[in-house]
């Protein structure tokens, strides 16, 4: 399993906001144990969908020259879950960035019912650090490239380009 | 420009977001770390939220400076802070009660220079420019 937990962004605002879709399918191991008989979507993965988001958006704001971690959630609220055959729209916001990392407002939804609602702390990682090492993150980034995510990227004045422009 | 009780709402407001807390945790005399159980990435938290809800930009290390004394023994002996020591929290944290501080100058207690009075005075002054 590859710990990519978004398919595919369908907007992405360069330092502004961002959409990815997440497709649940029954082909996910994981939804046959949580939980038999009852498949949804664990909160923790929409979370880390919601993270995954939020975090190539600020990630992306400074050309991935910073290694983004998950620092904080300082609230996660959710209304309703996500089954096999629904697709989950994640959204996230920038709402602060600065040297030292940055902060997100998302949302999760199916359609038009909201299934969670989270705010994210991310914190900026020296690369000289011995722990960003084994962060993968260039990786990551590279590898979701590779796949066409970032293809509908806009730079922040609003042009449509093919691979994502600074502010 | 905001009053200082209207700063005050605001700050206490953000710091029951931030630290997840009650509203009646929040007094001006609470120190972060000790009473409202703030950890270091709670301070890049709270730093964001200021920012949104006044609307301005605080400085890496102005608020919140980190590694105060830096195991500096100028600054820091047998635990005890220096008069040295004592104008230099002055100087880097002009808004927080260092007088207090100084009467029982333990280096353990320098995070008790971080109150909620701390963030409002700092506040006060960067809105009045």
């Amino acid at each position: 399993m590859r710990w990519i937990w978004i398919d595919r962004f369908t907007e992405f605002v360069s330092g502004s906001h961002a959409t990815a879709l997440k497709n649940v399918t029954l082909a996910e191991e994981y939804l046959h144990d949580h939980y038999p008989g009852f498949p949804v979507m664990p909160g923790s993965l929409i979370m880390e969908g919601l993270a995954q988001t939020g975090g190539i958006l600020l990630g992306e704001k400074n050309d991935f020259e910073h290694v983004v971690i998950l620092a904080k959630i300082p609230k996660l609220e959710f209304h309703s879950w996500a089954c096999p055959g629904e697709t989950l729209t994640y959204h996230a916001k920038l709402l602060e960035s600065s040297e030292q990392g940055g902060m997100v407002e998302c949302t999760a939804t199916v359609g038009e019912r909201t299934v969670a609602e989270a705010e994210i702390v991310f914190a900026h990682v020296d690369k000289t650090r011995p722990e960003a090492a084994a962060i993968d993150q260039k990786n990551f980034v590279f590898s979701m490239r590779l796949l066409g995510v970032m293809d509908v990227g806009k730079a922040g004045d609003g042009s449509t380009s093919i691979t994502v422009v600074d502010n | 420009m905001p009053t200082q009780d209207e700063i005050y709402e605001k700050v206490a407001e953000t710091l029951v977001d931030a630290l997840g807390l009650d509203d009646d945790e929040v007094t001006p005399e609470a120190t972060l770390v000790g009473d409202l159980g703030a950890e270091s990435i709670d301070f890049l938290d709270i730093v964001f939220r200021l920012e949104k809800t006044f609307d301005l930009k605080i400085p890496r290390g102005e608020l919140f400076p980190e590694n105060l004394t830096a195991g500096d023994p100028e600054l820091v002996q047998e635990g005890v802070v220096t008069d040295k020591g004592i104008s230099m929290l002055k100087e880097k944290l002009p808004f927080a009660d260092v007088e207090k501080f100084a009467s029982d100058p333990k280096v353990e207690n320098i995070g008790d220079l971080f109150t909620v009075q701390m963030v409002v005075n700092y506040l006060g002054q960067k809105l009045a420019g």
